[in-house]
């Protein structure tokens, strides 16, 4: 019990505390960093940057059709495990109340049942990912030990949830105590690591949709 | 506590017949999750124990406990119990007051060197050398210090006694301590709970009896038959959990139908207790049951849960409680960083040119 009142406690409040601190740092250093203004003629099919941003985001929620067959497998894992992480996220009660608690807002929730059935493919579709990763021989050469801690990060949650949940190991209240822990884990390093494309996919994908459309890029 | 007699004579002579007293052996093996054969052997171990005396000490409680134990319900269970025991000093139920209450302590510490139980119910204080309670003169920690020295075997009842309980709560303002924290050389049974289930205390009571030994304890030196299951892992109104149907009220139409109550703040699935399977009052019903969600009364600390109508799955405290600071710090550092980014970039120019 002290564990899980550590973990409610001191740990998940240092943890938000890092987690508001680190990302407010890292928005606002990157949108405050000076912007090379490009002041190259534009292609004449240059689209406006919001619609090229937006058709850049679309774009890339599918493989072009010459990457397809080799990314097609690892785009749908990606989705999986992203859906599965949300819906366990957002649509289990007990984390709905943790919401509720925390910003007021709450919404229906889905059967534990199904949220479990959920955990569990995702965390399939998460070892999948790392088996790719260890696999692909290229992959590894390129990881860092961010890729590495993002993932170890995102999966604790998940296991240590599905742990807890199947009352295996150890008495509910340490178990539950763990899954906060890593939780807090996540957060406190979310904003450092590649994580932080939580806020930033689609500022990046917007960016590189009004470069691309600069240049002439078909999107 | 001078009886040569032994129970099973005691208990002929009052008139309670062999079928009572085995019904009784029966009930108290099948609470504690002992084998059918148990029953004789604590039937037996009962009828040829001479009374055991007992010693209960109170100190910074409610006298809740004591009120539990004299409502346990099996028929005539009260009476049992308190013919298998020799209560040879307790506040509330004894006659002796005064002199005479303490001298009957000292007796049956004499007399019975070595092998009396003392049961406390109250936690200790020590703040200001213990003088927030005293008994007679002396402080509970001298008391118990001195009462436990040759006792067989000790029986922490209720919260307080186990845990520290209310009077340990924050901020404490006592230094109370649970009876853990003081006796360490003899063993020592825990049987939490704000107050403790009846027959937790008189189940426990017949088995040291019977056996002459310590049943198996958890983590917490509890009694694993009263102590090893989750309030919610025996829950009626599990299936609800699962199914995801939660009364968000205690007025609303889920409250109504019976729905599981976490989000109201039940603690059940953190406290391990016998509530819903032995229920209270005779079987009658026990608190979630009757529409209100499980406090956790049998943790450790439960005062201090972080609220009784706060669900288990929210942060204790207030998590956001630096979160402004934190926006503001995080702001400060990164507008900071990215104006010396800018400005090693316009030296780099003005060095280039």
């Amino acid at each position: 019990m002290e564990l899980l009142e550590f973990a409610r406690g001191p740990a998940l409040t240092f943890a938000i505390t890092v987690f508001i601190a680190g990302v407010v740092f890292r928005i606002v250093s990157l949108f405050l960093l000076w912007r090379t203004k490009d002041s190259s003629a534009g292609s004449s099919r240059e689209r406006s940057a919001f619609s090229a941003a937006i058709r850049e985001i679309i774009r890339r929620l599918w493989p072009q059709s010459a990457y397809k067959q080799r990314t097609l497998f690892m785009l749908i894992n990606g989705y999986v495990f992203h859906f599965g992480l949300a819906i366990i996220v957002f649509f289990l009660l007990p984390h709905i109340v943790f919401f509720k608690d925390l910003v007021g807002l709450s919404w229906p929730s889905l059967p534990n049942n199904v949220i479990y059935a959920i955990s569990i493919i995702t965390i399939v579709s998460l070892i999948a990912a790392l088996v790719m990763r260890l696999s692909n021989p290229a992959q590894r050469i390129i990881s860092t030990f961010d890729d590495w801690f993002s993932w170890l990060v995102t999966f604790l949650p998940v296991i240590t949830g599905v742990i807890a949940t199947s009352h295996l190991g150890a008495r509910y209240e340490t178990l539950l105590g763990l899954h906060i822990l890593s939780v807090a884990l996540l957060l406190i390093y979310l904003p450092f690591g590649k994580l932080m494309h939580w806020f930033l996919v689609f500022v990046t994908r917007s960016q590189t949709g009004a470069h691309l459309s600069h240049r002439g890029a078909q999107l | 506590m001078n009886d040569k007699k032994t129970l099973g004579e005691m208990l002929t002579e009052r008139g309670v017949s062999r079928r009572t007293f085995l019904k009784y052996a029966s009930y108290t093996a099948s609470i504690m999750a002992l084998p059918p054969t148990a029953a004789t052997a604590i039937a037996q171990g009962i009828a040829n124990a001479r009374r055991q005396s007992v010693i209960w000490l109170s100190f910074q409680e409610c006298t809740g406990c004591t009120e539990s134990i004299t409502r346990a319900h099996t028929p005539s269970i009260e009476d049992l119990i308190f013919d298998f025991i020799s209560l040879d000093y307790h506040h509330t139920l004894q006659n002796a007051s005064g002199h005479a209450a303490e001298e009957a302590r000292m007796q049956a510490m004499q007399e019975n060197a070595g092998e009396y139980i003392v049961v406390v119910d109250g936690s200790v204080p020590l703040k200001d050398d213990g003088i927030y309670s005293t008994i007679a003169g002396i402080t509970n920690l001298q008391m118990l210090e001195e009462t436990v020295k040759d006792a067989f075997a000790v029986i922490s009842v209720g919260s307080c006694a186990t845990f520290g309980g209310i009077p340990g709560a924050n901020p404490n303002p006592t230094g109370a301590v649970p009876i853990t924290d003081i006796v360490t050389d003899k063993p020592v049974i825990n049987i939490s709970g704000c107050p403790p289930i009846p027959e937790a205390m008189t189940g426990t009571i017949s088995y040291l009896l019977s056996f002459g030994s310590i049943p198996e304890l958890d983590h917490l030196n509890r009694p694993k038959a009263f102590f090893g299951e989750a309030i919610h892992d025996r829950c009626y109104r599990r299936p609800f959990y699962e199914r995801g149907m939660f009364a968000k009220s205690f007025d609303d139409e889920g409250a109504r139908q019976g729905w599981c109550l976490f989000e109201v703040g039940c603690k059940g699935p953190v406290t391990y207790n016998a509530c819903a399977t032995l229920k209270w009052n005779g079987g009658t019903s026990f608190p979630i049951q009757s529409g209100h969600g499980c406090l956790g009364c049998s943790e450790p600390g439960f005062w201090d849960l972080g609220g009784f109508y706060k669900p288990l799955s929210t942060a204790k405290g207030d998590p956001l409680k630096w979160a402004g600071g934190a926006a503001v710090a995080g702001a400060a550092v990164g507008a900071a960083s990215a104006i010396m980014a800018r400005n090693k970039r316009n030296k780099i120019l003005k060095e280039g040119k």
